[in-house]
């Protein structure tokens, strides 16, 4: 596309004067503007929107991934019928609702408090705050794995510091074992490593940023649900099914009990839901930042 | 703090406020940075040091740990390590006192090397694309701009494993499972949309004139862009590389799905690393501290753009 508008471009800038003839050297706006979107683009179809085609089409199909050469049947839309009437993925979304409801309540009220006082400016601040950020720079896989290490009730830090603090034997609960406790353990992992982010986006906005950085952090924000990893190594959806996000459901369905159609009916259905919710999250936010 | 304290305004805030504001936010660092230090202790604990109860506050360092990140070892008898040459290395020696042998290096070199380069490359990649995207969006009139915008960003949204097993079978037919290439694009993919979005933001408020003064001087467009608005958007650009380089340095969802060997970078190997009898803490201890280290150097150098970009400089007149 770039040689053609080029060979174009060599024709007008024979034809024209020279003033313009200068303007227009090497490469037209329009080329450029051409030029420079169509890579991202082009990746962006290939990478994301193909996929994601092909998901929605296997949503439509018996296909297994661990059997390649079994007959594919169209099934129309029974995948979809089996996720939404499935007990176990209400299970699952509700396990997930609270998980955000919790994460996001914290993490907004903590984080924006943090904001607000490292606004103050006192001395040292820039260097607090770059302590402050560490958490979440850390791969969630691994904190994951390491906060079991944490949570262990006999030898783990967390528990003796409740001990030192309250005085509630060390060896009397277990976070990741119990099945009351098990939501609030991955609750606590991550607002410690992500309230550092909402911190930094509420300074952005204290700051008076442009609406695109804000917007853009928000979403990313609002789609961090689609983050298993920390879930997955720290509890894996146990015990029971108490930490079972939507996340580990998916992975599970897809990697470990190898139904492909189904998982990719579950996925489109959560794509779905999580695009609308981002949606109003930002429209809502707007509003609410306007006033 | 005399500096401080003479400022009195009404904009800044007074040193009473400020001393209380850091006093609570020095107490959350702090509390927040146990976890952390922790692990870093526990890298240079022995296995036994690193299960004791109580925890071990105070303990004899160690290396074995490290050892055990770097060299797999094998069980041997007695007489066979006897009539071993004395052992090269401090690696060697800890591994004899406990009646084993190093066989060799651990795969987590290799590993660590292909994280450097997959995240290293795709942060480089998603940035020039991401500041080539923003600078067009943010100077000319392009269709449906608001809707193309909207499609990148919207793209972030979408769940690794809903797209996981098409990608996985798209790569197979075009060889890029496992492979150096295949993740980085993957990673790009990923990035990108929040890369246009954060440098249109930057690019939004570098002046116009300046570009135009360039072409009025005879620039091209594409001079311009080199010469005037790449070096004026530095920092929205050390911003964005920095999230993009956190995000790649830490993926987990797709390396564990999509990668086993060749490409396989550190986060899905750093889990599994296992010792005598579960989980060898002190090695994992070891690789998360030495994992953070790139991340972490690289952020603290570049902080001075982070924190600017991200709350000041975003801002420039």
């Amino acid at each position: 596309m770039s040689e053609h508008g080029l060979s174009i471009m060599e024709h007008v800038a024979r034809a024209t004067p020279e003033t313009v003839a200068r303007r227009v050297r090497g490469l037209s706006d329009r080329a450029i503007q051409w030029l420079f979107i169509s890579p991202t683009i082009l990746l962006l179809l290939a990478i994301n929107i193909f996929p994601l085609v092909w998901t929605i089409r296997l949503s439509f199909t018996n296909y297994r991934a661990n059997r390649p050469n079994a007959r594919l049947l169209e099934i129309g839309i029974a995948n979809y019928v089996s996720v939404l009437t499935d007990p176990d993925v209400w299970a699952a979304m509700q396990s997930t609702a609270h998980f955000l409801f919790w994460t996001i309540f914290l993490q907004t009220s903590i984080g924006f408090g943090l904001a607000w006082l490292v606004d103050r400016r006192f001395r040292g601040h820039g260097f607090w705050t770059t302590v402050i950020l560490i958490p979440m720079m850390l791969s969630p896989a691994v904190v994951g794995n390491f906060w079991t290490f944490l949570y262990q009730p006999q030898i783990g830090l967390w528990n003796y510091a409740l001990q030192f603090l309250t005085g509630i034997p060390a060896s009397s609960f277990s976070m990741i074992g119990s099945v009351k406790l098990a939501p609030w353990s991955i609750i606590i992992v991550d607002t410690w490593m992500w309230t550092p982010y909402v911190m930094l986006i509420c300074l952005a906005g204290l700051r008076s940023i442009p609406d695109y950085l804000y917007e853009a952090a928000e979403v990313d924000r609002a789609s961090k649900w689609r983050q298993f990893d920390m879930v997955n190594l720290l509890t894996n959806g146990g015990p029971g099914s108490t930490t079972e996000l939507a996340s580990i459901t998916l992975k599970r369905e897809a990697f470990e009990k190898w139904r492909t159609g189904y998982s990719s009916a579950f996925a489109i259905i959560l794509f779905v839901t999580v695009f609308g919710l981002a949606n109003i999250y930002v429209k809502v936010l707007n509003r609410v930042k306007n006033r | 703090m005399t500096a401080t304290t003479l400022a009195h305004s009404v904009v800044e805030p007074s040193g009473r406020s400020k001393g209380i504001a850091g006093t609570v936010i020095v107490v959350y660092a702090v509390i927040s940075m146990v976890p952390l230090v922790w692990i870093f202790l526990t890298a240079f604990k022995s296995p036994s040091d690193s299960i004791a109860y109580p925890p071990k506050i105070v303990f004899h360092p160690t290396l074995d740990g490290t050892c055990n990140l770097f060299t797999t070892i094998s069980r041997q008898t007695a007489d066979y390590i006897s009539s071993l040459p004395p052992p090269a290395n401090v690696c060697d020696k800890i591994a004899r006192a406990r009646n084993m042998v190093v066989a060799g290096p651990s795969n987590f070199v290799p590993r660590f090397l292909n994280s450097l380069i997959i995240s290293f490359g795709s942060t480089a990649l998603s940035v020039v694309l991401g500041v080539t995207a923003a600078y067009a969006f943010s100077r000319f009139r392009v269709p449906a701009k608001d809707d193309l915008l909207f499609f990148i960003l919207s793209t972030r949204m979408m769940p690794p494993i809903a797209v996981a097993i098409p990608i996985y079978l798209m790569y197979r037919e075009l060889g890029l499972s496992d492979t150096h290439l295949g993740m980085i694009l993957l990673y790009s993919a990923v990035n990108v949309s929040l890369a246009v979005w954060l440098l249109k933001g930057f690019i939004d408020e570098i002046p116009r004139e300046y570009e135009e003064a360039a072409l009025v001087d005879g620039y091209t467009r594409l001079q311009a862009f080199r010469k005037v608005v790449l070096p004026q958007a530095t920092t929205g650009i050390v911003a964005t590389a920095i999230f993009c380089l956190i995000f790649a340095w830490n993926e987990y969802a797709f390396a564990t799905l999509l990668t086993s060997g060749q490409a396989q970078t550190a986060p899905p190997f750093i889990p599994i690393i296992i010792g005598e009898g579960g989980q060898d803490w002190p090695a994992v201890a070891a690789a998360t501290t030495l994992f953070l280290l790139p991340i972490l150097v690289f952020t603290v150098l570049l902080r001075k753009n982070l924190l600017r970009g991200i709350t000041f400089g975003a801002v420039r007149k």
